[in-house]
């Protein structure tokens, strides 16, 4: 479980986060929902501490991780996985050796079990072994993807962020891509936190959903309550898509 | 930023890796346009001293000795670390410049790995042992182009250059600049991984960042240059 309480940050006298206080629970799909520029990527950089906040706590589990010098704090990181926006796959190596990398750096793996754990990580996530020489540049937008999670699990993480992990993408990829997510989120019992507004993954795998806007907590619940949510600001943001709003009538 | 690039690493086996990749990048790759460009330049320099020296009161050895000093004292040191700030520096900052744009630095910082270290100490250590054995191969394809194109196009001839290039030689004139070139390499790895590591927004800053590191890169490597000769020459 990760919990923060009450976190503030500014960026030269601008105030981002303004108090959030949330839990995310473990082996379920946490998402933080809200408008562009709400603060939700300043949030979630902040829980991995690539921020620091101006005040507040933030806890992984037991361990108090505002509180965690930097040299625990690089073995703590270690406990955790990344999917980026943008995949941040490194350019310069393969496919096989992007999945390898944290491996290489921080196991004492044998080159045997290490090519295992490779092909154990992208078979998950459905790459096919005729990509596994292939460059990032190579794939398809929907594959980095896929090789972005296959490398934030290649160290059996306890917790993974994914910061929008769909953008991008068609509506399809993206469908595979949630539900990649939320299967490796339950089969390796990891505290996943999502950072989206696509509404479609907030209705496919929105186990818990935190919505923020301008900075502060707005509303938490499950996607079978947010459809019926009397939080404007919510509402605002749901059904500014008129797809939702038929789903709403229809019900 | 140097206190992060000098920690030590998480694992030398990587930073091995990274080295010798960066040396044969860096370095080996730079091999063909010193080469090149310091076999044109010794022409060049052979053809211009027997120009301002067309005097009959002038030895003609004196053409070897001024294309074999101004090589190992300027050319080889100064100006090829500074088209090497060119070739080198800009590639150094827009590689890490894109790093950073595009997440990877922050996801080498999640994973645990000090980004800082992994991406520059090896490009750091690699210019600047790879400079030395730069400057000794543009010494002598730049003596080897003045010996071609001397006695090619009359001016020279061969006895004559090859007396020259041997005649009042002093080593520490190439001492001198070996000391140089571990400054100047420094620099030329330095500056431009600093504007690349602290690069913010996407393409075009990358490109300015580019642009910055090497004029910023330039005007170091003269400075040091004065410095150093004032201190080592005089």
């Amino acid at each position: 479980m990760i919990a923060v309480k009450d976190i503030h940050k500014t960026f030269e006298g601008n105030k981002v986060l303004k108090g959030i206080s949330a839990e995310f629970a473990k082996g379920k799909t946490n998402l933080i929902i809200g408008r562009s520029g709400s603060g939700k990527t300043v949030l979630l950089k902040s829980i991995l501490g690539l921020f620091d906040i101006d005040s507040g706590e933030i806890w992984y589990d037991n361990r108090n991780f505002t509180e965690t010098r930097e040299k625990d704090r690089k073995k703590m990181r270690q406990e955790i996985g990344m999917v980026f926006q943008g995949g941040a796959l490194f350019d310069s190596i393969s496919v096989e050796e992007n999945v390898q990398f944290p491996l290489d750096m921080f196991t004492k793996m044998s080159a045997a079990e290490k090519s295992k754990r490779v092909k154990f990580c992208l078979d998950h996530v459905n790459i096919e072994k005729k990509a596994f020489g292939l460059n990032p540049s190579e794939i398809s937008g929907g594959m980095q993807k896929r090789v972005a999670i296959a490398r934030a699990i290649a160290l059996n993480p306890k917790y993974l962020f994914c910061d929008e992990p769909n953008s991008g993408l068609d509506p399809e990829t993206a469908t595979v891509i949630d539900k990649l997510i939320q299967s490796l989120t339950k089969e390796f019992e990891m505290t996943t936190i999502i950072n989206t507004h696509d509404m479609n993954s907030v209705i496919e795998i929105g186990e818990s959903i935190l919505f923020i806007s301008k900075g502060k907590k707005e509303w938490v619940g499950t996607k079978n309550e947010i459809l019926n949510s009397n939080n404007k600001k919510l509402n605002d943001f749901i059904f500014a898509n008129k797809l939702y709003a038929q789903m709403k009538e229809s019900k | 930023m140097l206190k992060k690039v000098f920690a030590r690493p998480e694992k030398h086996k990587m930073y091995f890796r990274q080295l010798f990749h960066e040396i044969d990048n860096l370095g080996v790759n730079s091999v063909g346009i010193v080469i090149v460009i310091s076999v044109f330049i010794g022409g060049i320099m052979t053809i211009q001293f027997a120009y301002s020296m067309a005097n009959p009161l002038y030895p003609s050895e004196l053409i070897g000795l001024g294309t074999r000093d101004t090589l190992i004292l300027e050319f080889s040191s100064t100006m090829l670390a500074l088209i090497m700030a060119g070739k080198i520096g800009s590639n150094i900052t827009s590689e890490i410049g894109t790093m950073r744009v595009t997440e990877q630095i922050d996801s080498l910082e999640i994973m645990g790995v000090n980004s800082a270290s992994y991406l520059i100490l090896p490009k750091l250590v690699a210019v600047v042992f790879i400079f030395p054995f730069l400057y000794i191969l543009s010494v002598f394809f730049g003596i080897l182009g003045g010996l071609v194109t001397g006695p090619l196009v009359g001016v020279i001839s061969i006895p004559d250059y090859i007396e020259g290039i041997q005649w009042l030689f002093i080593p520490y004139y190439v001492t001198f600049s070996i000391i140089k070139m571990f400054f100047f390499g420094f620099l030329v790895a330095s500056v431009p991984a600093y504007f690349g590591y602290y690069v913010k927004g996407g393409a075009l800053e990358v490109g300015k960042a580019s642009t910055k590191a090497v004029v910023n890169t330039n005007i170091l490597i003269l400075l040091f240059d004065l410095i150093l000769t004032r201190l080592l020459l005089t």
